[in-house]
């Protein structure tokens, strides 16, 4: 009987001492990188979305950044993200509509990628149709006009090439390549895509003045009797410089492209879409979801005059039945002038977000 | 005879917990206020918004796109003239259907309440210029040439005017102000106390809180959306009568 308990305790203690033996490898954790978020951001608004399952990190970013600017993706190596959203543009195409990679063109024009961390219902695309910024960089890679590719191939063609086995590995730790992974690292490199030192910025912030045009255009913009773009559009207390919701702005009185709608199955959403940033007006044209409006003065005219009455359209839109608000050709020029000077040339030129 | 003992047992057990559960003044619990909606008694919910059709007292036939609106301090008065601020503020989304329930940040005595109350909007020492990241974030500012600070609430929807147009209004309500000169903005007040009556706070309490929103536009001033429906905000008089509207608008419902 001794014997036996003496093999036993034996055993135990052989066992022990293989779990004990640092046989059993430490879990993998690449290097935290907190999101540079600019002071403004920090004093005026909530903090920034970064999803628990998608931490920000050294080598997720680097590895994001990589995809993004490569044509691996698509099912010809002909066309990458930044191909319809070039950092020169704010991250969006000059173009009217993009071409994907058989020649075919889209129906809206490609969003601006900037501050997508602070928003905050995470709907992303011009009709909200994606959950979350890793759900939406699922989409380009398999859409028949943009990258038509199969995320099968694209997984393929990454895992044999001799260089991103190991990126991921670093990255998340495993050299297995999925899309859930690329689409990880993608959304990890575009919430660094910050934009916070414009002109207005630094106005704000008192290291920089505004001239008296530029203080009367944000007067136009501020007032509700005027411009009254402050309801959607931020403020020098929001400077997302968008609410992030959607609307019916007045563009079309019978909707081509029913927006939200296509996607609520609700009638009252239909013809609205997402309110942009009005930061890097100067980059980002043409605007509007379809890029109707190659200039920011027609843009301007339109909320002055141009609105087109609808079922669905926003009851901020004044004074539809007369066209619009009809501020006066000074203020045009008012407001322009204060709504250039939200545009972030620092942002543009980050060599951080150059191929 | 066993079992008559163990059911004594048990109900003593049972009432003994209850008791040790709501000793008045002596235990805290959680409260929550549920905000509710309706138009004269019908009930609304975002549900009801854009396709459903309500007449006011003036006979307009509107719908609603949008309510939001924002309440602080909530209060609980005692009989012997205490009263327990609860510090903090709610912005309630009925659009969104967010925050139409507010879990009061501390927790309150169990006990017998002669009001409680809370304040529709911030007072001026809360409203202050900025000063809320969530509410800056919810666009939900006063721009600086009205005075600054912060909206009370956004009612948005269409009408019927008086050429059978549908048309948008805005009952938005902020701190009345008059900026015909923008060097000297006059201020009124347009903040206001609701008081619900008497409530007894038991372990978990529960406080339902209905506006009529028919009360907006039904008096003391029979609101006429032909003549104010837009641009309301740096509308001093249009103001102080959604000021004087709103003290009906608000009762108590079922506590639990």
């Amino acid at each position: 009987m001794k014997k036996v308990f003496y093999i036993v305790v034996t055993l135990l203690f052989l066992c022990c001492s293989k779990d004990d033996s640092g046989a059993t490898p430490a879990e993998y954790v690449p290097t935290p990188l907190a999101l540079d978020i600019p002071p403004l951001f920090n004093q005026k608004i909530l903090p920034p979305i970064i999803p628990f399952a998608n931490p920000q990190t050294v080598e997720g970013v680097a590895l994001g950044k990589k995809l993004f600017f490569d044509t691996i993706l698509s099912a010809d190596s002909t066309q990458s993200c930044a191909s319809c959203h070039a950092s020169a543009n704010a991250f969006t195409d000059a173009s009217q509509f993009s071409d994907g990679i058989d020649g075919v063109f889209g129906n809206r024009n490609s969003m601006p990628l900037f501050n997508m961390a602070w928003n905050y219902d995470e709907k992303f695309f011009w009709d909200g149709r994606s959950f979350g910024l890793e759900q939406q960089a699922l989409e380009p890679v398999k859409n028949p006009i943009e990258m038509h590719n199969t995320w099968g191939q694209a997984v393929t063609d990454l895992q044999n090439t001799s260089d991103y086995p190991n990126l991921f590995q670093v990255a998340f730790g495993s050299s297995v390549i999925t899309k859930e992974l690329v689409t990880k690292a993608i959304a990890q490199f575009e919430r660094t895509l910050i934009s916070g030192g414009s002109k207005f910025d630094k106005h704000l912030l008192g290291t920089v003045t505004l001239t008296a045009q530029e203080l009367n255009g944000f007067s136009v913009f501020m007032d509700e009797t005027k411009g009254d773009c402050f309801h959607c559009h931020g403020s020098n207390n929001n400077p997302l410089w968008t609410d992030n919701d959607f609307h019916n702005n007045g563009l079309d009185a019978v909707f081509i492209d029913i927006g939200l709608g296509e996607i609520t199955g609700d009638p009252a959403d239909n013809g609205k879409f997402k309110s942009p940033s009005l930061r890097n007006l100067a980059f980002t044209a043409p605007y509007m979801h379809d890029g109707r409006f190659n200039t920011l003065d027609e843009v301007i005219n339109h909320y002055s005059e141009g609105l087109q009455n609808s079922p669905t359209i926003d009851p901020l839109m004044k004074k539809v039945a007369e066209g619009g608000v009809h501020i006066t050709a000074q203020e045009k020029a008012d407001l322009k002038a204060f709504l250039f000077t939200l545009s972030d040339y620092d942002f543009i030129n980050n060599p951080a977000f150059q191929n | 005879m066993k079992k008559l003992i163990a059911v004594v047992l048990i109900s003593v057990f049972c009432l003994s917990s209850c008791v040790e559960d709501e000793v008045p003044g002596l235990q805290k619990t959680n409260v929550s206020l549920n905000f509710k909606h309706n138009w004269d008694g019908a009930a609304i919910t975002n549900a009801n918004f854009n396709t459903d059709k309500y007449f006011t007292a003036e006979g307009d036939e509107l719908s609603i796109e949008k309510l939001r609106y924002l309440i602080s301090s909530v209060t609980f008065h005692k009989e012997n003239g205490e009263a327990i601020v609860v510090e903090g503020y709610n912005l309630v989304d009925v659009t969104n259907n967010e925050n139409q329930s507010y879990v009061a940040p501390i927790q309150v005595p169990i006990g017998v309440y002669t009001n409680v109350s809370f304040t529709f909007g911030f007072d001026n020492t809360d409203n202050i210029e900025g000063a809320y990241t969530d509410l800056n974030s919810a666009s939900w500012n006063v721009p600086m040439m009205m005075g600054g600070g912060y909206h009370f609430m956004q009612l948005e929807g269409k009408f019927i005017n008086n050429v059978a147009t549908e048309v948008g209004y805005q009952y938005h309500t902020i701190k009345a102000v008059n900026n015909t000169d923008p060097m000297n903005l006059v201020f009124q007040d347009t903040f206001f106390t609701v008081n619900l009556g008497e409530v007894i706070v038991h372990n978990d309490s529960s406080i339902d809180v209905n506006m009529n929103i028919a009360e907006w536009f039904k008096g003391p001033y029979q609101w006429k959306l032909n003549d104010w429906h837009s641009m309301l905000m740096p509308n001093f008089d249009a103001q102080v009568k959604m000021y004087d509207n709103g003290q009906n608008v608000f009762s108590l419902g079922t506590v639990n």
